[in-house]
């Protein structure tokens, strides 16, 4: 109950946080961190190795249920979520003092905090994709948050697309992995990863799921909307660019690391896409000087490290994937909101244009460097220990060396990000700035500065996060329990080299940024064919696609609209009939009698309809065509509809004739011949179809079981006697109802539109 | 006796389809009032002509034993009505069509959905004599 | 269509019309008749009455709108429902309260199905007729 309790919690009190945010107040950091504490509560349970199940029943017909579990790195993520999002709350409620649409804001990153802790705490795969694609609508509508500015616009598209398109191939995937283990219970796939992993669908679902984690996790070449996404506000990118959503694709991936870990497709997607990612997100970084866009490509790189350490098979994997995990979200959430700071009180946010920023906000710069440190992996920080076990872990693999090159290119690139934000700001010599800045107020201070001294604290104390989050979370990643003591001094081993050779090669670039990084921005291939071009033309092409399309079935003739329609129809009609078989026709036996005047009578007066010359024939001929089927239903015991014809066609010519008059009614039927032939040709085969429907029916024995019920019912049941009325007020009066409805909707709509066209005529004469 | 009126619905489907498909709309209104006939017809004679009795329980018996089938004549009386009611707010829509676009062709009348840049021969010809 | 053969020839019309309106949809449960017919000859008679003399004697003779009427007949129609919800059977099971009367709920319908007909016929004719 305790964990559909929490993210029902946090969906119903989105509106009431929307309303403390649109005053701007700190305490709507209060309900993530409510949220917060309550995982911590649950904490300890799991770290001694338990998971906590609950089920409850949703739609049972099809083996849907809302389950949710929570285990080691559900609670993990689950903790990030809560605890970064209290920093960002309350880092936002300074923020974004004073602008526009706060109450939706607010609303919607609630909205977005808990489809995310519904997203890592379900337990079956259906529930997941809901509350999967509800992350991504929610980054849509974050994204898009000044919808007035066109980069804004196309941003918020790009990332709801690309996204989409990959929780689609997501949902294909779970759907053949739902089917295959016979379940949608995520608990019991991971206990029936063998034979899954042996199913010859394997393959497929593979591809399928990991296309759809690359999405949301920004993985090479479905990268570009994650940079692009940074025009978002400051407190968006943080929390759903860096910290917790791009974050959800390696936790699905890490979900069923067990179920595929061993398989060799999954090892080779996972460790290729995974370095590639890493390769593009570094290069891309030294390109930029806007400090979000850099940050956002060194997030690109971290996402590629962690889809390729769940690639790598083992333990020590996994142990690395939860450390890389958590000393990312705690740094990079961090110097997000430090560049957000120092875009807030300068004014730009170009780190080629700032310099010296530490003497007017020290604190600043002490966070920014406490935070840069964990970045660019050094003592006494945590992320020491994260990098030297992706180097351990690089080393171990098959096929290690080339693992490793890109890992030492990557965090090179990461050493030159962080001195970037944290150094080359605050240091050298003062720079002219739009505002004269200062150090902001606690609220948007606090959230970096924990963030920071977490960073520090886990380093010089690992045993605090290690064995009650690391190893449960990386003992659900194995699929096994294990065990591991987290260390940040592991000795003098080929890491500590590798370590030292990331920093000389980091520092080495570092100096000569400013020339690496014109050079760099100056290949015009990578801006006119990478796939943010290419997205675009995809964009351009699909649109005229679908211009044509439309030109074609949609030409804006009425005619042609109605001929359509007519021709398919009948053309279906007439094709079944004639394919299913066994056609008969009914016997003509008897058809002369009195009836036959009738019918005869109805073929002329209908014909002469369609050869009138004027209006006023034509309604005088349909007028005969009307008296006519009156006269039908009164040979033929039906009084009530003879006399309800009679009445209606009179009505309908004292109507006619009355708007004799108000319009042109030399009716020359401007078709040309062609068209004219073509309408025959439709006309003629609408009929024919409609005639050998009828005779088909007519074919056929009559089934009289219902009118015989209303023969026999009505008095009893009903006390009427004419049987017509009481089917209408009585057995079907809801139908009844329905019709009066509809009748008197279409005279108050046919008012409507008089309405609106006298108020016209008098502004005209006006 | 059915079969001949299958024939005559197919006759009036045939013709209400060809006005239907006419450019002047007072056409489409012709087309209509027969297409509603037709309709009713057709319900009316799959529903059998058995019986030139009305389908009325004599007083004081408790049932019916043959007459008339009551079913499609109930379905009808209302679509009687109904047919009566799009009719008129045809009429109406097409009166106001003609208030505000001054015509009365179909392939005039372009506000919801105006001509591609590249017009046709034929389109710019209606645009003309419109 | 301003004629004195009409003017005056309506005026006995009216009267006669939505008299036999009435009777036709009082006697519909038990023979040819109902709602749906009375309405639209109470409809044919006010309209032969108002034809000749324009909407304004319309709205006079009715004292309200046309659109009024269709309210009202829904409104009807569905409280003819109610009843059955009281007594936790399905929506619109008409109800026989006296034993020995034939008067149901089905007549609280038929009336709305009638006020709905009239309504709706003479808010279109409203619009056509002279102002």
């Amino acid at each position: 109950m305790i964990l559909l309790a929490l993210v029902m919690f946090a969906f119903a009190l989105a509106p009431f946080v929307g309303a403390i945010g649109g005053r701007s107040s700190p305490f709507v950091a209060i309900i993530p961190l409510l949220l917060f504490v309550a995982f911590c509560v649950l904490l300890p349970e799991i770290a001694e190795g338990g998971t906590l199940l609950e089920t409850h029943r949703w739609i049972p017909s099809i083996g849907i249920a809302a389950a949710f579990r929570l285990d080691g790195l559900s609670l993990t993520f689950a903790l990030l979520i809560s605890g970064i999002g209290c920093a960002v709350f309350l880092y936002a409620s300074a923020y974004l003092r004073g602008e526009p649409r706060l109450v939706r804001f607010y609303t919607i990153i609630t909205l977005f905090m808990a489809s995310m802790l519904g997203a890592v705490l379900a337990d079956d795969l259906v529930l997941l994709v809901v509350f999967w694609e509800l992350t991504s609508i929610t980054s849509f509508l974050l994204i898009g948050h000044t919808p007035e500015q066109e980069r804004s616009r196309r941003s918020a598209q790009q990332g709801f697309l690309v996204t989409v398109a990959g929780g689609l191939a997501m949902l294909a995937g779970v759907i053949l992995l739902g089917s295959v283990a016979d379940t949608f219970s995520i608990t019991e796939i991971l206990g029936k990863g063998e034979m899954i992993a042996a199913d010859p669908l394997a393959p497929a679902i593979i591809i399928l799921i990991a296309a759809g984690a690359f999405a949301k996790s920004a993985q090479a070449p479905l990268h570009s909307w994650l940079a692009n996404a940074m025009v978002a506000p400051t407190p968006v990118s943080a929390y759903l660019h860096s910290a917790t959503m791009v974050k959800l694709g390696v936790y699905l991936l890490a979900r069923f690391d067990p179920v595929f870990s061993d398989h060799a497709l999954w090892i080779a997607l996972l460790t290729g896409f995974g370095a590639a990612t890493m390769l593009t997100g570094s290069v891309l970084a030294m390109r930029e000087t806007d400090l979000k866009r850099v940050l956002a490509y060194s997030t690109i790189v971290s996402l590629g490290t962690l889809i390729m350490l769940i690639g790598i098979p083992g333990e020590l994997a996994a142990v690395a994937v939860v450390t890389f995990l958590i000393v990312h979200a705690l740094y990079k959430a961090c110097l997000f909101l430090v560049a957000g700071i120092i875009d807030h009180e300068t004014g730009t946010r170009d780190s080629s244009a700032l310099g010296g920023m530490r003497h007017f906000m020290p604190i600043t710069a002490a966070v920014a460097l406490m935070g840069g440190l964990s970045m660019a992996g050094l003592p006494p920080s945590i992320g020491f220990a994260a990098k030297e076990l992706v180097y351990e872990t690089g080393l171990a693999a098959s096929a290690g060396w080339a693992l490793v090159a890109v890992a030492l290119l990557a965090n090179a690139a990461m050493v030159v990000v962080a001195a970037v934000v944290a150094v080359r700001c605050f240091s050298g010599d003062l720079s002219a700035t739009p505002k004269t800045p200062h150090d902001p107020g606690f609220a948007m201070l606090a959230g970096p500065i924990v963030l920071a001294l977490l960073g520090l604290l886990f380093g010089i104390a690992p045993w605090l996060v290690g064995n009650g989050l690391i190893v449960p979370a990386a003992s659900a990643i194995a699929g096994e329990p294990i065990t591991f003591t987290l260390s940040l001094w592991h000795g003098f081993t080929p890491m500590l080299a590798l370590s030292v050779l990331t920093l000389v090669l980091g520092v080495f670039a570092y100096r000569r940024w400013s020339t690496i990084r014109s050079r760099m921005a100056g290949i015009h291939q990578i801006d006119d064919w990478g796939p943010d071009k290419l997205y675009d033309r995809l964009i351009i092409g699909l649109q005229s696609v679908s211009t044509w399309v439309t030109h074609q079935i949609q030409p804006g003739s009425l005619r042609s609209y109605v001929a359509r329609t007519l021709f398919i129809m009948s053309l279906a009609a007439f094709v079944t009939l004639i394919l299913r078989g066994g056609y008969e026709l009914p016997s003509f036996a008897n058809s002369l009698g009195p009836d036959l005047v009738i019918a005869i009578l109805l073929i002329v007066s209908s014909l002469a309809v369609a050869r009138a010359r004027n209006f006023v024939s034509g309604i005088v001929a349909a007028g005969m065509v009307g008296f006519t089927v009156a006269l039908l239903f009164l040979f033929q015991g039906a009084p009530d509809l003879a006399f309800t014809q009679f009445s209606v066609e009179a009505l309908a010519i004292i109507i006619m004739l009355a708007i004799v008059g108000r319009m042109p009614f030399r009716d020359r039927d401007s078709r040309i011949h062609k068209e004219r032939l073509r309408d025959l040709f439709i006309a003629g085969g609408t009929g024919v179809t409609a005639a050998l429907v009828l005779l088909a029916v007519l074919a056929q024995p009559f089934d009289g079981r219902l009118s015989d019920f209303f023969r026999a019912a009505s008095v009893p049941e009903a006390h009427g006697r004419n049987l017509v009325n009481v089917i209408l007020v009585d057995f079907r009066a809801l139908d009844t109802l329905g019709e009066i409805t509809v009748l008197g909707l279409a005279a108050i709509a046919a008012a409507a539109v008089l309405a609106g066209l006298r108020r016209a005529t008098a502004e005209k004469s006006k | 006796m059915e079969p001949v009126f299958a024939i005559a619905f197919g006759v009036m489907v045939a013709v209400a389809a060809y006005l239907l498909m006419s450019r002047n709309v007072l056409r489409i209104v012709l087309g209509l009032l027969v297409l509603g006939n037709a309709a009713n017809l057709s319900i009316f004679t799959a529903g059998r002509l058995e019986s030139r009795v009305p389908p009325l329980v004599p007083a004081g018996e408790a049932a019916l034993a043959g007459g008339a089938n009551p079913l499609p004549q109930a379905l009808i009386l209302t679509a009687i009505v109904i047919s009566f009611a799009l009719v008129a707010f045809t009429v109406v829509l097409f009166e106001s069509a003609h208030r505000r676009l001054g015509t009365l062709d179909a392939d005039a009348m372009r506000e919801a959905e105006p001509l591609p840049q590249a017009t046709t021969k034929k389109s710019r010809k209606v645009e003309e004599s419109a | 269509m301003n004629s004195i053969i009409l003017q005056t020839t309506s005026r006995l019309i009216l009267p006669a019309a939505l008299v036999f309106s009435v009777y036709v949809l009082l006697r519909g449960h038990n023979e040819p008749g109902g709602g749906f017919i009375g309405g639209l000859i109470a409809a044919a008679g006010i309209a032969v009455h108002a034809i000749p003399r324009g909407r304004t004697a319309l709205f006079a003779m009715l004292r309200v709108w046309p659109k009024t009427l269709i309210g009202a007949g829904i409104l009807l129609a569905i409280i003819s429902g109610m009843p059955s919800l009281l007594l936790s059977e399905p929506f619109l099971t008409h109800q026989w309260p006296f034993a020995s009367l034939p008067i149901g709920t089905t007549l609280v319908f038929d009336v709305g199905v009638y006020l709905v007909v009239i309504g709706s016929v003479l808010t279109f004719l409203s619009y056509y007729l002279e102002r």
